[in-house]
């Protein structure tokens, strides 16, 4: 019923509006085209002048009214450091714009009534003018020189990656449909790799790959804590489709690609503390959080940093919040040693878990967490390599395994990549990576195992930045023992790595 | 005629017009005797026009409808969309007597919104109806090069239409992913619903209209370098053709790069390349695509996607600026300006497709020169406008609908060019990126400034295409009603946006950096609520007026220089039924020498000078 008679209304809208034009048609008849065209053009010349007028106080009064979500003024100001440059350049644009805008307009509507068509005058013949075309050319010219400049000045600073020798904290955000996952790097600082092959839902949730000795110290994290005043570098992917990692209060933006990692350095300079008091100075935000709690805490005191998804990904595509905290270094270095690793939580001692936790009655070779820091063996020192031949055999004495595993332990990395430095420093160099085990158990297995851990070895110097091609990998089982396997002493000796270098 | 004696055959042609022998053939008899040739099938491009306008309406109400529907998510998230079952059906849920919208299918209404808009209503129905009713009209042709081609162009369109239309009652709901179609969303049904038959259709759809707009294209271009009649030089046609000619031949280059890009899309959906794919883990399995790149597909879209920002508006400028120097009464200011400011405007939007890209992890060291090539495009942006309201300057303007609409064409082009000023800077990008900054801009720009053009087209030579009026007072409400609501609607986003509010939120409740402009979205919603309503006033003066307006009593309403007001009030297939007219002189002699204006048909007198000079 109500929708008829809204049809109703509506067709008898449309047969008003009709008859409303009908009659005006007639009204301009009886008065004669011409004096009812002068009387149009007055009417709505005037119109013209109260529409400029109306639309600039509306622009201004709008202002006014959203001030304090306008880039730059109020308590919304920008919470990192490049922000601050970002919100000043919207603002000199703002100010030139905005002269530009309020010209043109009144010009426009101006002559519009100020010309208006009327007894007796006549429109005067200009075609063009040189010199005023080349003013009005020029002036816009120059303002765009000096916005394009100072533009890219804030963009090339804000978008800056990391230089070589800057301290800083990277963390990890992988979006997914319709979530964010953030990943630190606990205590070792750095991000061990993943592989997207190796992804099980609640059990390896990002793909992080096991073997690599850098994962097991990495925590996943509720909500994104970050330290006040330390640069910051996000590193920004996806699993599914396109997502964009957004932190409005910050200025940051960028999209989250899957198989292609982004970035956003950004450096915090409010803790969320500081933002709050900054919004209790402003009036809106006395009013109550929750309209239903008219006691309950105010706006200012629940308020938090927010992430959000900028890039369409779906139809949750608006539900991908998380909080941000920023915080002091004492409160952040606390919060982050809390953390539990997920490997440790998740992945431990499961049946997924592709590493194999140290076996709770370790053999001698797998005392690999070996508390003592390797010393620099003498052969990896420049001035070793520097003689080494073609052949040179290299023995890695700190490079284990857990029990019956291929997964490096986490004490490996030391020398590895004294390796990795080596070869980054020889850049021509070959080397062949060995396996040997000692002749404790099936023969077959042995060789098998000694080929996988070659190849954890070729894997990790790899994701190091060694392209695959300088290495090759072999496992020799019990083949080549060093010594005799007569005494337990010299099953570990035979138990090792070696790097062979092939050609320089 | 045969006694007037002419000494040379110039003479004789100028002064009773170049005889193309076109009625030596009868063909005009002979292709429209019946139905189905003279209103369906048919080749003239006067028809033609009308076909591309009327399926435009038809288009622009869905799209805007669409839009209502969304705002009212926005706007009343809250209410209960019950009553719209019977269109929606089971896409609105209804959950304990409320019936609420699906994003899902929230999502496939911004995205066919965006589509249908872009694509079939600002470029079909704008600059398929005015280049076909114009381009043979004001340059003294009988038709296109090719009419037959000219009749496919329109077919293709409609095939293209159909195949959107039907995706929209697909089970699974048409395309949902934007209307850029971003893979892997758009390339991957797991991701979308929409994004399995809904965007298959959307693909071929697509994919009709690009050969749609190519066979147009090629025929505008031919018809205005080949078929000017006698006179009419280059440099004496009208700004609408010249706005025409950029147009078609900036979708001549850049409409084959998106189909190319679709057909990669193709292979990636069915043939299991990996052109855009790479490392995807979705709905619990590893895909095997590696080594793709989804920003490849932004660079091929882009490139369409910039370039087909200024095939919306440059039509709409040509047309702006005819119906400006009409009514003004005053040739255009700065013609040759304007026309190499549309030459440069069209050249740059080549090179700037990537500011779409500012934040979508290309190299940020590439983004320094699309910076500046994008903030170059703001100096002959600048030109145009300064030339506009130097027309103004001195005039004697005659406020009619078409009229009012071409001011508020140039008051739009400014608001939303000056906003496009914030985003080509990448560095105000950061924040602005996918924001209502964005959504405020592109609509202001050449959302609104489009249609204001094609309203001020439409107003202007509804006597040419019906030889009625439409009614003026209608007009009149129509246009004052529009552009105050149409700020109201899209000047409150700017500060959403500098909030950083996104764009293509189904609901902003579970942000507090985002919820508290609820009572911002009900205002935007009841403004657009309002607006939608006029544009239905003028869909029925539209129709109302073809059968019940005013009729047409002289050929030449406008008092306007340009040839197609000498053809007689019901010109037939071939335009003029006899001699084509030759021309003289530029189509901009208003108030030369103390007259009010001098068609291009008239000769020179003895001492005159050029107006162009």
């Amino acid at each position: 019923m109500t929708g008829l008679i809204a049809i109703a209304s509506v067709v008898l809208l449309g047969v008003v509006a009709v008859q409303i034009g009908k009659i005006s048609d007639i009204f301009a008849k009886i008065r004669g085209e011409e004096a009812s065209q002068h009387e149009s053009n007055l009417f709505n010349g005037r119109l013209g002048m109260f529409f400029v007028v109306a639309f600039l106080v509306f622009c201004v009064a709008s202002a006014w009214y959203y001030r304090n979500d306008m880039l730059g003024y109020g308590p919304h100001v920008s919470a990192s450091e490049h922000g601050v440059w970002l919100d000043w350049l919207f603002n000199v644009t703002l100010f030139f714009t905005g002269i530009v805008f309020v010209l043109t307009h009144l010009a426009l509507f101006w002559f519009a009534y100020k010309y208006r068509g009327e007894k007796g005058r006549k429109a005067l013949f200009i075609v063009h003018d040189n010199k005023l075309e080349i003013i009005w050319t020029a002036i816009p010219a120059v303002v765009m020189f000096g916005l394009v400049i100072s533009g890219l000045w804030v963009w090339n600073n804000a978008m800056d990656d990391i230089k070589e020798g800057e301290s800083y904290t990277e963390i990890e955000a992988t979006a997914s449909q319709f979530l964010w996952e953030i990943r630190y790097p606990g205590k070792d600082g750095a991000l061990g790799t993943k592989n997207y092959k190796l992804i099980i839902p609640g059990k390896n949730s990002l793909g992080q790959d096991w073997r690599d000795p850098k994962n097991f110290d990495d925590f996943l994290a509720d909500e994104i804590v970050l330290p006040v005043g330390k640069k910051i570098r996000v590193r920004i992917t996806a699993k599914d489709v396109l997502h964009n990692f957004d932190l409005p209060h910050f200025r940051v933006k960028m999209d989250a690609i899957p198989g292609l990692p982004t970035y956003f350095v950004f450096t915090p300079k409010l803790t969320t503390e500081q933002y709050r008091l900054n919004l209790k100075k402003s009036k809106d935000q006395h009013a109550p959080y929750d309209a239903a709690e008219p006691n309950g805490p105010k706006r200012w005191e629940k308020f938090e940093y927010e992430l959000a998804c900028a890039e369409l990904c779906g139809k949750g595509h608006f539900s991908m919040r998380k909080i941000v905290k920023i915080v002091s270094q004492a409160e952040y270095d606390k919060w982050a040693a809390a953390q539990v690793s997920y490997y440790d939580q998740n992945v431990k001692g499961k049946e997924w878990d592709t590493s194999v936790a140290p076996a709770p009655t370790p053999e001698p070779a797998a005392t690999t967490a070996a508390p003592v820091a390797p010393a620099i063996p003498a052969e990896f020192s420049a001035a070793a390599v520097e003689k080494a031949a073609a052949g040179t055999v290299l023995q890695l004495k700190n490079v284990t395994f857990a029990t019956n595993s291929a997964a490096l332990t986490p004490a490996s990395s030391k020398e590895l990549d004294m390796i990795v430095e080596m070869l980054k420093k020889n850049d021509k160099m070959k080397v062949e990576i060995d396996g040997h085990t000692d002749n404790v158990g099936d023969k077959a297995k042995n060789k098998a195992l000694s080929q996988a851990r070659a190849k954890a070895v070729e894997a990790y110097v790899e994701s190091k930045g060694i392209a695959k091609e300088r290495m090759e990998s072999q496992g020799f089982g019990d083949e080549k023992p060093l010594v005799p396997n007569t005494s337990a002493d010299n099953k570990q000796k035979n138990r090792r790595t070696e790097f062979k270098i092939l050609t320089k | 005629m045969a006694d007037v004696q002419y000494r040379d055959p110039e003479e004789m042609i100028a002064e009773t017009g170049w005889n193309d022998h076109f009625h030596d053939h009868h063909h005009g008899d002979k292709y429209q005797s019946n139905f189905f040739a003279t209103y369906i099938f048919s080749t003239d491009h006067k028809m033609i026009s009308k076909q591309f306008l009327i399926t435009g309406i038809f288009w622009a109400i869905i799209g805007a409808a669409m839009s209502i529907i969304f705002r009212i998510q926005l706007g009343f998230p809250e209410a209960d969309l019950t009553w719209l079952q019977p269109i929606l059906g089971k896409w609105i849920v209804v959950n304990e007597g409320v019936g609420k919208l699906d994003p899902e299918f929230y999502y496939a209404l911004v995205t066919m919104h965006g589509t249908i808009i872009v694509f079939f209503v600002l470029t079909a129905g704008l600059s398929g109806t005015f280049s076909n009713l114009l381009i043979p009209l004001q340059l003294g042709a009988r038709d296109m090069a090719s009419g037959f081609l000219n009749m496919l162009s329109y077919w293709f369109f409609f095939l293209s239409s159909v195949a959107m239309f039907y995706s929209l009652f697909l089970n699974t709901g048409p395309f949902a992913g934007g209307w850029t179609a971003y893979p892997p969303l758009s390339a991957l049904p797991q991701a979308s619903s929409g994004s399995g038959a809904g965007m298959t259709l959307w693909t071929v759809s697509l994919a009709l209209f690009v050969v749609s707009v190519l066979l147009g294209g090629m025929n505008y271009i031919t018809t205005v370098l080949n078929l000017r009649t006698k006179g009419m030089t280059m440099w004496r046609m009208p700004l609408t053709i010249w706005a025409f000619l950029v147009t078609a031949i900036l979708g001549l280059l850049s409409f084959p790069v998106l189909l190319s890009g679709l057909f990669l899309m193709l292979f990636d959906r069915g043939l299991g390349t990996s052109f855009y794919l790479s490392e995807i883990f979705i709905g619990g399995k590893a895909l095997d695509h590696v080594g793709g790149s989804p920003i490849l597909y932004q660079h091929l879209f882009w490139f369409l996607g910039h370039p087909e920002v200024y095939i919306i508006i440059l039509p709409a400028m040509g047309l702006v600026s005819e119906v400006l120097a009409t009514n003004a009464r005053k040739p255009i200011f700065g013609y040759r300006a304007m026309v190499y400011s549309m030459l440069a405007i069209g050249f740059l939007s080549f090179i700037v497709w990537a500011h779409h890209m500012f934040m979508s992890g290309v190299n940020p060291w590439i983004s320094n020169f699309f910076v500046v090539f994008t903030l170059i495009i703001a100096v002959p942006s600048a030109v145009k406008v300064f030339n506009w309201i130097g027309t103004l300057y001195g005039g004697n303007i005659r406020f009619n609908s078409a009229m009012l609409f071409s001011i508020g064409f140039v008051s739009m082009f400014i608001s939303g060019g000056l906003t496009g000023i914030f985003l080509g800077n990448s560095a105000i990008d950061i924040q602005m990126h996918d924001t209502y900054f964005v959504v405020a801009h592109f609509h202001i720009v050449m959302g609104i400034a489009a249609f204001f053009g094609m309203f001020a087209g439409i107003y202007h030579w509804y006597p040419k295409m019906f030889g009625t009026f439409m009614n003026e007072t209608l007009g009149k409400i129509h246009f004052w009603g529009t552009i105050f609501g149409a700020y109201a609607i899209f000047w409150p986003m700017h500060y959403l946006g500098m909030a950083g509010v996104p764009r293509r939120y189904y609901s902003f409740e579970a942000f507090d950096a985002f919820k508290h402009f609820a009572d911002t979205n009900k205002f935007i919603t009841t403004a657009a609520i309002i607006v939608f309503g006029l544009q239905l006033l003028f869909v029925i003066n539209f129709f109302y007026s073809i059968w019940k307006g005013k009729k047409m009593t002289t050929p030449n309403p406008w008092l306007s220089n340009s040839l197609e007001w000498t053809t007689p009030i019901e010109a037939g297939h071939g335009n003029w039924p006899g001699n084509l007219p030759v021309v003289h002189r530029w189509a901009y002699d208003y108030g030369k020498d103390g007259k009010d204006y001098i068609p291009q048909i008239e000769p020179m007198g003895k001492d005159e000078e050029a107006g162009d000079h």
